[in-house]
């Protein structure tokens, strides 16, 4: 018998400190695969966030720089600039990324910074108990939301992905997710283009992945799941938001 | 084809993705604890006389959060 599956070499063999079911602890081994498929493991540099994937360096065997809370493209900004032919990465919630960080990634966006960001949208801060964040969907109910998210109180679900395809410097974004196998293989595709486009120095990528928290989401993981695929998707549809790369008439088919 | 999956019942923290994503049926969620106090998926005994087994489409381990499935599957 043939090994066909297994951990890639790029993933530590540590057990996870996520919850069970947790969209981080797939996404985490998309990532390895990706950069152990590409050969990438010796330019490769991640950058984790504040948030549940704070010990992210734990588990990914390739350097890795902590960034403050939501700083991620500004610490990769300058990583990039310093060791231009590295695969700088940053990984962050969206508490993170859409909230706390969202200057420096618009600007770091703005400006094409050749790096990617991998943006793990569960819709909640998941790591501080599950509070309201700018993703939350209309009607969610959070610890900082008990009645549900009212759009006149709290403001619409933040789309930031779309945001950042209107700027100029931005190459690539595309949202999948992690709840299927077909939404896992779409997620490395993704994945596998950004840093691709990265190399190519054609400027700023990013993947957005709808991710499960079942945690906070307080369902069972299938369940969690289940609210991505049904109720998320229909605030964040999948798919690409920009490619440069592609042709003018596969843009307009979008 | 003929495959079969190992189950590292370690990692396993019992999501279930492995059961839900088997196109075959294949495993299930166990009666025992492992050390981090989760029920682990195992590989079901009982066959029926139409069960296929595994095919080794590594369906279950692409889900699985823990990393904890290997798959094996027949040379040809
Ligand atoms: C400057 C600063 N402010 C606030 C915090 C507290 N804090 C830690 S993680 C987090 C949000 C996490 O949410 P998200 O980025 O969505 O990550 P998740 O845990 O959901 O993956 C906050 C507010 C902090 N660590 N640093
Ligand atoms: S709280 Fe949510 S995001 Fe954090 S580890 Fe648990 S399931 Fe994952
Ligand atoms: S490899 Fe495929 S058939 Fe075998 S247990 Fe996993 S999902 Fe089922
Ligand atoms: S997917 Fe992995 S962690 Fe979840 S029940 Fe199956 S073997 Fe266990
Ligand atoms: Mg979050």
């Amino acid at each position: 018998m043939k090994k066909v599956f297994g951990r890639p070499k790029t993933l530590k063999p540590n057990p996870y400190h996520y919850c069970p079911g947790c969209g981080h602890s797939l996404l985490h081994r998309v990532v390895a695969e990706v950069i152990e498929e590409m050969g990438a493991e010796e330019i490769a540099i991640g950058v984790p966030p504040a948030g549940c994937a704070v010990l992210a360096y734990n588990y990914f065997d390739v350097d890795m720089g902590e960034a403050a809370h939501g700083r991620g493209a500004a610490l990769a900004t300058g990583l990039k600039r310093v060791l231009p032919d590295h695969l700088v990465f940053t990984y962050q919630g969206d508490g993170d990324i859409a909230a706390i960080g969202t200057a420096e990634t618009v600007h770091a966006a703005n400006r094409g910074e050749k790096i990617t960001c991998i943006f793990v949208n569960n819709a909640v801060y998941g790591m501080t108990g599950g509070q309201m964040a700018p993703t939350t969907l209309l009607g969610q109910t959070t610890t900082t939301s008990p009645g549900g998210r009212v759009e006149n109180r709290d403001g619409f679900p933040l789309n930031l992905s779309e945001m950042l395809a209107i700027t100029r410097g931005s190459a690539y974004i595309e949202r999948t997710s992690v709840t299927s196998p077909a939404g896992i293989r779409a997620t490395k595709k993704a994945i596998r283009k950004a840093f691709e486009i990265q190399l190519q120095g054609l400027g700023f990528t990013l993947v957005e992945v709808l991710s499960p928290c079942p945690t906070n989401l307080k369902m069972s993981p299938l369940e969690a799941c289940k609210w991505v695929d049904t109720e998320m998707v229909n605030f964040f549809p999948l798919g690409v938001i920009k490619d440069i790369t592609a042709s003018e008439e596969a843009q307009d088919a979008h | 084809m003929k495959g079969t999956i190992k189950i590292d019942s370690d990692q396993c923290k019992g999501c279930g993705f492995c059961v839900e994503a088997c196109p075959n049926d294949v495993i299930e969620i166990g009666s025992q604890r492992n050390a981090m106090g989760y029920f682990y998926a195992v590989v079901k005994k009982a066959k029926g006389k139409d069960d296929k087994g595994c095919t080794g489409c590594s369906l279950c381990a692409i889900m699985c959060p823990e990393v904890a499935i290997e798959v094996y599957r027949e040379k040809r």
